[in-house]
């Protein structure tokens, strides 16, 4: 092939005698062009993968770090003389004893499990309960207002170490960066070895942080994402009680009824536009439409669906009416020509044939609502800590509430390095659900997805 | 939770609508259903409807009107010197509103009965540190016109919902027994059924229009209460950007834009180079195998959520550059000062656009016809040559498109500045710095305790507007390059 490049007008045209077996300079450097390029597109790509695989390796390894806990297990004996001084066992007078007034129990449990591992340490009682969280009291009390009949046995409780305690255990925090940090001393994190060595501190799974709910800027060690995800899920059966059946509907109208007139050119400039609107927008809109104006409640789960419904009609309205657009037409043609009518011919025949496309198209529409965050931080789903899981369903849709996302943001912003590895872990349970629906939407594509 | 109660209310009446007009029907025609015009149940929907939508609409509109009634009638009774000279007469309203909130708290939580409530003003009772019992936060003592306000709010707001419980349950009832009345053998159902749905599918595909309106309509209007109190050739040529909400803030878009544009280069940067030649290699080069592993990976880079890039940002890249270019750092030079920057943002934004640049730009490749390709290379040229000289001059108007595309959502991006920008609004050229954007500044003028009388979070408004017009217009742009080229070829 190579004598075929050379033209009669290009320069240096091959000399008589010239091997063809030999490459002239030019042919060389074409070649090397040739190779040139196809590295420049090779590099592209595996520049692209190695992103993501740096993306994927920096997720999983900060934040499976957030499925682990430090523990430590202590045989607490719930003193009558400080929780029921009366001796009656009456639950309002449990009560009125504040986790304040747990605190030197805690110690006294500390100081014993001490004693009896027979660990040397110069720590006074305070410094010792101070490896643990700041959680331990209320814990404590919740299980004696629960139990009160407890009061006056030892029982053996798992309690939450501190997050300077915990992050010890899991190389975060060492000797030298905590110079000057006034929460832990190096004699603590001795005693912090010695209860590891002995067994009774031990870095264990963590199900509170899937389960539990937020909490305070102190107390990183006690912050789950279990409420958040429940605000998610509210939001999501919002968006999915709405966007399905008006995205629909929409694309019904568009693709098998709407005349060409203005008023659908109209429709359909503006879906494909809103489908490109910065997702902040529709914050601002949620913002001024459904609170300042409607005076919904702010934070709530029902607004945040309300907007991302907005956002995610477009992309479900493209899909819906692709799947529709792959239906044959005969299909309609041969339930008109046996008498049904245009509307029954769509709704008997053509919308259950579309049906997985749909599905499809939505479980990603759902999807991408899910991991949505900036209009949520202008609805008020940031900035407060979800406490309390929501009890009814108008509670669960109406009442203050973070979502999963916002949650993620929340944690990012806050100061102690511990709620960083929170982040990342809130992002590897994001993520599972994200990859659990689009599986779940690959799977029945393939499944039902029929070729005509 | 009233109007809940009324859509079950609405449900269930439809439910009844279904089974009384399918069986009156079907009694009209003395059991024999081959005597209908349709088929019993449209007899059944028909009658479902006519109780359930125009009562369900007039809900919906009610629910949307009232508050905006309620509101213009309350804020003519208070005169103009009852609102202080600091304030505005939106801050008074929102006293009034939550003054009136608290009071219906106090009846619900059985603090006052409802008679108390009503004559709250003359029992000498403090309000204040009543609501303040309830956590209702107020931030003066409650002065009389406001009280009179609130009550008015109060008894404005009971009376419009009994007169909207009253309306909604007399449209469906009236709805109910008009469609049942005219249930009969001979009644064209289907017919009257099918014009009802077609006009509800209209309905929900006009809602694309309505919510561009409510876009729209909601930033302008604060957008123009924003330009009542902030001048607006600040706005658009001014050159500091300096929110000071004790007032005299100069509020100026031009150093936010700076920072936008420039994340968003620095970002295209990245994604079209990289996203560009990769797209030239899945589909000039690559095998199916190589095509089938790389193309769906590379996409898993666009189904990442974006909170996901703005901590890697955070928390990944932009301590990574700080390593490097900060004090103490491995270049031993001093150019960062901190973690955030514009380098940080569009690096990780442009990682976020490469799939975007790559499967769009993959699309309009492919769309170039084989028989150019074909004929490029029996003429000698290698396959480099034909990209470069022949597909690439084809499909450039496309790839300007996707190009513009991508910008457009570079623009809109929010989460990964936030995250990863900083939020210092300065002119500078130094991508080392950190800067803010436009999404970034309504983030932050929107969150937290804000009072939408002031130009400092109205201004948010106006920026959002600015960023809706400027994205509108790369989309439109975009879209009509990119159909032009494709007509094209087809």
């Amino acid at each position: 092939m190579t004598d075929l490049s050379q033209s009669p007008a290009g320069a240096a045209p091959r000399k008589h005698g010239g091997s063809l077996l030999e490459q002239t300079p030019r042919t060389k450097r074409r070649n090397a062009a040739e190779t040139r390029f196809r590295a420049y597109g090779i590099a592209a790509i595996t520049a692209g993968l190695i992103m993501l695989v740096i993306l994927v390796t920096t997720i999983v390894s900060k934040g499976t770090g957030a499925f682990q806990q430090t523990f430590v297990t202590l045989q607490v004996e719930l003193l009558e003389s400080k929780l029921d001084k009366k001796g009656e066992r009456n639950i309002e007078d449990i009560k009125k004893v504040t986790t304040f007034g747990y605190a030197p129990i805690i110690k006294g449990a500390m100081e014993a499990a001490v004693e009896e591992l027979g660990i040397e340490t110069s720590l006074k009682a305070k410094e010792l309960a101070g490896i643990l969280s700041k959680d331990v009291a209320a814990q404590l009390r919740d299980y004696v207002i629960a139990n009160p009949d407890q009061i006056g046995q030892t029982v053996e409780f798992r309690f939450l170490a501190s997050g300077r305690v915990d992050g010890y255990m899991k190389g975060r925090v060492t000797r030298d960066s905590i110079v000057n940090d006034k929460n832990i001393s190096p004699e603590q994190l001795d005693l912090v070895d010695a209860l590891a060595a002995a067994g009774v501190l031990e870095k264990t799974f963590n199900l509170d942080f899937i389960t539990g709910a937020d909490a305070s800027d102190a107390r990183p060690e006690a912050a789950g994402m279990g409420v958040s995800m429940l605000g998610s899920l509210f939001m999501m059966f919002v968006v999915l009680a709405l966007a399905l059946p008006i995205g629909v509907a929409a694309s019904i109208y568009l693709e098998e009824f709407a005349p060409q007139n203005w008023l659908t050119d109209l429709i359909e400039v503006n879906i494909s536009n809103l489908a490109a609107v910065p997702s902040i927008v529709f914050g601002i809109l949620g913002l001024a439409v459904f609170i300042n104006y409607m005076h919904l409640p702010t934070s709530a789960p029902l607004v945040g669906g309300l907007v991302l419904t907005l956002m995610t009609l477009p992309t479900i309205i493209i899909s819906t009416r692709a799947s529709l657009k792959s239906v044959p037409p005969s299909i309609r043609d041969a339930a008109l020509g046996v008498g049904a009518s245009k509307m029954q011919a769509v709704f008997h025949h053509v919308l259950p044939l579309a049906a997985p496309g749909i599905l499809t198209g939505t479980i990603i529409g759902l999807a991408q609502a899910l991991g949505e965050t900036a209009p949520l931080l202008l609805i008020g789903m940031v900035g407060f800590i979800a406490s309390n899981a929501p009890e009814t369903l108008a509670d669960g849709l109406l009442a203050p509430n973070s979502a999963m996302p916002a949650q993620i943001y929340e944690w990012a912003k806050r100061a102690d390095p511990a709620f960083y590895e929170r982040a990342w872990g809130g992002i590897i349970i994001l993520l599972l659900f994200l990859v659990t629906m689009n599986t779940l939407a690959v799977i029945l594509r393939r499944r039902f997805e029929r070729r005509w | 939770m009233p109007t809940f109660w009324l859509v079950a209310l609405l449900l269930a009446l439809s439910a009844a609508g279904f089974y009384g007009g399918r069986r009156r029907a079907i009694a009209s025609a003395a059991g024999d259903v081959k005597d209908l015009h349709s088929l019993p149940s449209y007899y059944g929907y028909h009658v479902a409807l006519a109780a359930f939508v125009p009562a369900i609409g007039a809900l919906a509109i009610w629910l949307l009107a009232q508050p905006m009634f309620i509101e213009t009638r309350v804020s003519g009774m208070i005169p103009a010197e009852a609102v202080p000279e600091s304030s505005t007469i939106g801050l008074v309203m929102s006293d009034v509103r939550r003054v009136a909130e608290g009071l219906d708290l106090a009846v619900e939580q059985g603090r006052l009965t409802a008679r108390e409530a009503r004559n709250v003003a003359n029992s000498g009772q403090d309000v204040r540190a009543l609501m303040g019992e309830m956590g209702v936060a107020l931030g003066d003592d409650v002065r009389p016109e406001v009280l009179t306000a609130a009550q008015a709010y109060r008894n404005l707001s009971k009376t419009g919902r009994t007169a909207m419980t009253v309306v909604v349950a007399l449209l469906a009832l009236g709805g109910f027994a008009w469609a049942y009345s005219r249930t009969h053998k001979d009644f064209r159902a289907r017919n009257v059924v099918e014009r009802a749905v077609l006009a509800l599918l209209i309905l929900a595909a006009s809602l694309a229009i309505l919510t561009t309106v409510g876009i729209v309509l909601s930033m302008l209007f604060e957008t123009k209460n924003f330009f009542g109190l902030h001048s607006w050739t600040d706005f658009f040529f001014g050159s500091t950007w300096a929110p000071n909400f004790r007032g005299g803030s100069e509020l100026s878009i031009l150093p936010l834009l700076w920072g936008t544009l420039y994340i968003s280069f620095i970002a295209l940067a990245v994604a079209v180079p990289v996203g560009l030649f990769a797209a030239i290699y899945l589909s000039e080069y690559a095998s199916g195998a190589v095509r089938s592993f790389a193309k769906p990976l590379l996409e898993i880079l666009a189904g990442i959520p974006t909170i996901v890039y703005g901590l890697f940002a955070l928390l990944t890249v932009g301590p990574a550059l700080a390593n490097l270019f900060a004090k103490g750092g491995l270049l031993g030079v001093e150019w960062m000062a901190g973690a955030t920057s514009v380098l940080t943002a569009g690096l990780v934004m442009g990682i976020m656009l490469i799939p975007f640049v790559s499967s769009l730009s993959d699309d309009i490749i492919n769309a170039v016809p084989q028989a150019m390709r074909d004929g490029s290379l029996g003429l000698g040229a290698t396959k480099s040559e034909t990209v470069r000289q022949v597909v690439m001059p084809a499909a450039l108007p496309g790839i300007v498109g996707a190009v513009l595309l991508a910008a457009s959502r570079a623009i809109g991006e929010t989460m990964i500045v936030v995250m990863g920008a900083g939020a210092i609004a300065k002119f500078s050229a130094n991508p080392l710095e950190s800067m803010t954007t436009i999404t970034t500044r309504i983030v932050s003028q929107l969150t937290g305790d804000t009072d939408f009388a002031s130009p400092e979070t109205l201004v948010a408004f106006a920026l959002g507007l600015t960023l809706f017009v400027l994205t509108l217009g790369l989309n439109v742009l975009a879209l009509y390059i990119v159909r032009k080229y494709r007509e094209q070829y087809e």
